[in-house]
Formats: C-alpha cells, structure tokens, sequence
C-alpha cells in the first residue's frame, strides 16, 4: 500500500516576461510506507520544486498528491501546514537551522507544530544522532557534520511517515556525507518513516537500492510553449 | 510554547534595537504618565490646599490673584484692606475666625507675612490638624521683633531659635533696600505641607510699622483670612461684598477660585498632553520600523519555521506579540522614567508653592495608559507582521537542486 501517491501533477511559474512556463509534470510517481527511494537528478530539474509540492508547501496547478490517504491538492494552507507539521519531515541541502535557537530548541521547533514539544524525546534524539552533549549549543557552535545531524534529528522530531530530504549530502565533504547519509537512513528505518532523498550525486545515489531517474519521471511542457 | 520561544529568541537576536525602541517607549510612556498625573494632582492639591481658611476678603479686584497671594504667597497683593473692614468681617456673626495678613517684605527672597498668634494657634488646617512647632521655639509674640519661620524656610537658610535677620523691601529678593529692624527668630514651624512652610512670619503691626512703609497705610492688611461657621455663610458674605459692595473682594470657596487658575491654563495642559501623545506615536512609529527593517533579514528563519509546519496565522501572531513585548517592556522601564519626572517636579513644586504633591498615590491612569500603550504596540506590530504573514517559503528556502 503505497503511503505517497502521485498523479498528472502539473506546476508552473510565472516567467520574467510575464507568461506562464511549466516547470514540473509528472504522471505518477508512488512510495511504499517505511521505503527508501532516492531521486537522481541534475540541479535546476525542479526536484526541489517536487518536494515543496509533496511537503504542501507549494500548491499544485492540477493534479493528485495522496499522502496516507489524505488529498493533499484539496487542502487549505493551514491544513497543508498542519499535515507537513505532523506528518513530513524535511531535511535541507543548507540545513536550515534557526541560527538563534540551540541545537535542543531546534528540534523542539520541529515538534511545536505538530504533536506538541516533548523535551525529553527531544534529547533522546539529539542524543540518537550522537548529540546529547551538544544541546544546548547553538548551530555556530557545531561542525557542519554536526549541523546536519541536528537537522536530522529536527526532521524526525514530529515522528513523521515521510522525510524528505533535499540534497542532504551536499554541503558536506565524502567522509560527513557517507555518515550523514546512513544516519539519516537508520534513523528513518528505526521511526519507521518513508524517505525520498534527491540527489545528483553518484556517491550518495549508489547508497539506494531504489533510485529513479526525475528526468525520466518529470516531463514538462517545451518552455517555448507557454501555459 | 511556540509563541513565548519565537519572541524570546527574537528580543534576543535583535537586543540592541529591541533596547532602543524599548527606551523610547520608556520615556514616551514615562512622560505621558508624569504629564497626566501631574496635571491631575496639582490640580487637586491646589484646589484642596489644607490652608484652613475657607475664603479671602482683600481689595477689589481679582479673586484668583487675592487667593494665590494670600493662601499661596504668590503674586502680588492686589491692594489694601481697611481695619475697620478687618474689624467687619472679624466680628460678623458667621465667621469663626478672621485673620489679618500683611506682605511687603523678604528677607532673602523668602516672604515676610505679618499676622496674629492666633494664625497658629486658632486655625485647624485639616479636622483635628494645626501648625506646630518645633520642641525648641515658640510662636512670636505682637509687638515684638520676633519671627516664627516656616520648615521650608529654617532648612534653605538654615535659620533657628536665636539667629537674627533684617527684612528686606519688596516680594523679591534684589537689591532692595534693608530695614533698619533687627528680628529674632522664636520658633520653627513643623513642616505642615502647605504654601505656609514657605513663609516668615512676624507680628501684624510688625511689618505695618516697618520703617519705610507709607505711615498712612499703617492700620491697613493685605487680606483676611476667613473661617465660616458654616459652609452656607459663604453665600450671604459673598452677595454682601462681591454684589452689594464695590469696595472689597470675598474669594469664595478658596478651592473653587484656584480651580479658575487650571480653567485658565487648561489650554496648556492640553499641549503639554498632546505633546506626550504625540512622543508615544513617535515611539509606536518607532516599533514598527525596528521590527518593519528587521524583517528582511529574518525571511529565511520565517520561511524556515513555515517549512517545519508553523502557519502563516502563527508567524503574524508572533510579530504581533513580539511588538507587544517590546512595547512593554518600554511601559515597565516608563515607570521608572516616570518616578524621575514626577519626582523633579513635585520637589520643584514644593520648593516654589508649598504645595504638596503625591507622586506615587494611585491614580487612574495606570490603569488604562499602559495597557494602551501595549495595545498600540501590538497594532504597531501589524505591518511587519503581515509582511511576515506573506513572506514566501518556497524562495527563502534556497538553495534549489
């Protein structure tokens, strides 16, 4: 039973001159509950593009997103924001982290929207990904391998079934990324979550043994063509 | 928690401004304060001095002028009242006590008042409240060069029972001529917190005697004082002197004549209000463009936020919030600016009228002002916030693959 299903989704952009030009059309795209799927693809593809439409932060022109059920294309906004609080995590090329906030209100963060802060599985996070005694360090006081790991356990903090993870390997040298990248596995393997990574490096990419090609999945409209 | 983190963290990234715009509020929300409750308590306490006296006869004139000179030693006397007129009123069956007042003179630029033992000693400046004395002096005694001086007067020039002194010519110190009298301090008066603290007082005939003064003018006084036996006296004295009578002016009630003064400078308070009102705008303005600039440089962790799941309702909820924070905790600082300003004054007050404010009795305005000031700061929140509200996640959370 496939937890994220996609259908003719459609997403377009207004263009400097004031047209319309498609950036995304993919047909069908489907992710099994608690699998590992990795997207390959170059940058500019609008694989970010397709995660921000799956996490509901951008609306669909058309089309169908079903995660566990839920039609997310017919949601209002505060709905999307509610289901992406409870049920998505994201995990980001840059990390994203709140530079004002420790590493332990971070992943606080991560909860406050969704199930509600529960400080106590905040630690034992941080302390899952290795960080137990960094938690009251702010994100400039970390290595950028440990940046990342908080990022991780940020994500997984609202316990969701799909992380998303945009480029997580992209901002760390080969040693960080393979470390980065099976933490991110095991910690999404152990919760019991879906994960779609995109990614359009080979080192990261061969670490899947399910790997789809986006530009074999996204087919927009020729940009000459306006919409 | 969402709400009390995001602006916790917020006032903490952004102290430096967050500091500023909080201390504009402060002297905004402080001055408004001092500025409406001053204007509320020298009204009330001018207009309900413990003077003891419930009218003023004195020469024809202003009624206003006779009470600021007579009750509150200020101005200057607008004329002369006969003795036999003195005698008049003193012996009218309403009036309980009449008391004579003569001015002319200083010594040091502090007034010289002459009047009648009785002055201290018959007068009940408040039920069951008279003038004291200090435990070493005693009151002066007609028709002798003596001074009892009030407590405002003993502390500035450091007089007491002994020390002598030589009245001056004229309301103002300067460089008028001296008299030739020599008078010797009797007693210091306890600080009784009325206009009288800031006088020295010597017998009548005293200062109506003064070498110098003009002899034919030696049986007149200044003003009487006048205690009514009872509140609706004042109506018959009143048509007598003021309706019927052309010569001589009755100011009655003391209190409703010094409330004409706050009628006659209500304009100014007005201004000085208007003015606080609009230092608090400044400052409200002053909250909206802190948080208004700050917003720019925050479009990531907002979007940041948005992308963890929070709404774009809980985003604009805390820039509201974080305005109304800000806002007070420049109300909060506001009241020590306000205990500062209040204070000054007050002392200044005191130091030129005798008159006693309190500072820090409850009024009113802190019940309503602060909380106004906090709810204009929240509305001063509302640009930025909704520049927060339509901040665009997708394009914050660069970079894209």
């Amino acid at each position: 039973m496939p937890l994220l299903t996609i259908k003719d989704l459609r997403k377009s952009f207004t263009a400097p001159d004031g047209g319309r030009v498609e950036l995304l059309r993919v047909n069908a795209f489907a992710l099994d509950a608690g699998a590992q799927c990795a997207l390959r693809g170059e940058s500019g593809s609008g694989k970010t593009t397709f995660l921000h439409l799956i996490a509901g932060i951008l609306q669909a022109d058309s089309g169908s997103i079903q995660l566990g059920g839920t039609e997310l294309t017919g949601l209002s906004e505060a709905r999307r924001d509610r289901l992406r609080a409870e049920s998505i995590g994201y995990i980001f090329q840059s990390f994203n982290l709140l530079q004002g906030f420790t590493c332990l209100e971070n992943v606080l963060l991560g909860m406050s929207f969704g199930p509600g802060t529960d400080r106590a599985a905040a630690r034992t996070l941080l302390e899952r990904v290795g960080l137990g005694h960094r938690l009251d360090y702010y994100p400039r006081q970390l290595s950028i391998g440990q940046q990342q790991r908080v990022a991780v356990a940020r994500a997984l903090a609202s316990r969701p079934r799909l992380v998303l993870a945009d480029e997580p390997t992209g901002n760390l040298d080969a040693r960080h990324a393979d470390e980065a990248l099976a933490l991110i596995r095991a910690a999404c393997q152990e919760a019991g979550a879906a994960l779609l990574l995109v990614s359009h490096d080979a080192r990261t990419l061969a670490a899947f043994e399910d790997v789809r090609d986006f530009a074999a999945l996204n087919h927009p409209a020729d940009p000459e063509v306006r919409v | 928690m969402t709400w009390p983190l995001l602006v916790r963290k917020s006032l903490r990234q952004h102290a430096l401004s967050t500091a500023v715009t909080a201390a504009s509020i402060a002297l905004a929300s402080g001055l408004w304060l001092a500025v409406w409750v001053l204007q509320e308590q020298s009204q009330r306490a001018f207009t309900s001095v413990d003077s003891g006296f419930d009218a003023v006869l004195g020469a024809r004139g202003s009624k206003l002028q006779l009470v600021l000179n007579a009750v509150f030693h200020l101005e200057a006397s607008p004329g002369n009242v006969a003795w036999a007129d003195y005698l008049e009123i003193k012996t009218n069956p309403a009036v309980a006590l009449a008391v004579p007042l003569a001015v002319g003179d200083n010594y040091r630029g502090h007034r010289i008042v002459g009047t009648v033992p009785e002055m201290f000693t018959g007068v009940e400046l408040s039920p069951g409240r008279k003038f004291e004395i200090e435990p070493d002096g005693r009151c002066f005694e007609s028709g002798f060069r003596e001074a009892l001086v009030g407590s405002f007067v003993a502390r500035q020039l450091n007089l007491k029972p002994g020390d002598q002194f030589r009245p001056q010519h004229g309301l103002e110190a300067g460089d008028q001529h001296e008299h030739e009298e020599t008078y010797v301090v009797t007693g210091v008066l306890k600080p009784s917190n009325t206009p009288a603290d800031r006088v020295i007082w010597i017998p009548l005939e005293g200062l109506q005697n003064m070498a110098g003064h003009d002899p034919d003018a030696a049986t007149d006084v200044s003003a009487v004082l006048v205690a009514l036996r009872s509140p609706t006296a004042g109506f018959a004295l009143d048509r007598h002197y003021n309706k019927d009578g052309a010569r001589l002016t009755f100011a009655w009630p003391v209190g409703k004549t010094v409330a004409q003064l706050f009628d006659k400078v209500g304009w100014f308070a007005q201004v000085l209000r208007l003015t606080a009102a609009l230092v608090a705008l400044v400052a409200l303005a002053a909250v909206l463009a802190s948080i208004y600039n700050s917003m720019h440089a925050r479009r990531r962790d907002i979007a940041i936020l948005r992308a963890l799941g929070a709404r774009r309702a809980t985003v604009f909820g805390a820039v509201v919030a974080e305005a109304g924070v800000i806002t007070a905790l420049g109300v909060v600082a506001g009241l020590a600016v306000y205990a500062i300003i209040i204070s000054v004054a007050a002392a200044m007050i005191r130091e030129r009228t005798g008159v006693v404010l309190e500072p820090f009795a409850f009024s009113a305005v802190f019940l309503w002002a602060p909380p106004l000031m906090i709810f204009f700061g929240a509305l001063a929140g509302l640009a930025p916030a909704f520049k927060a509200y339509r901040t665009d996640v997708a394009a914050n959370l660069a970079p894209e693959s």
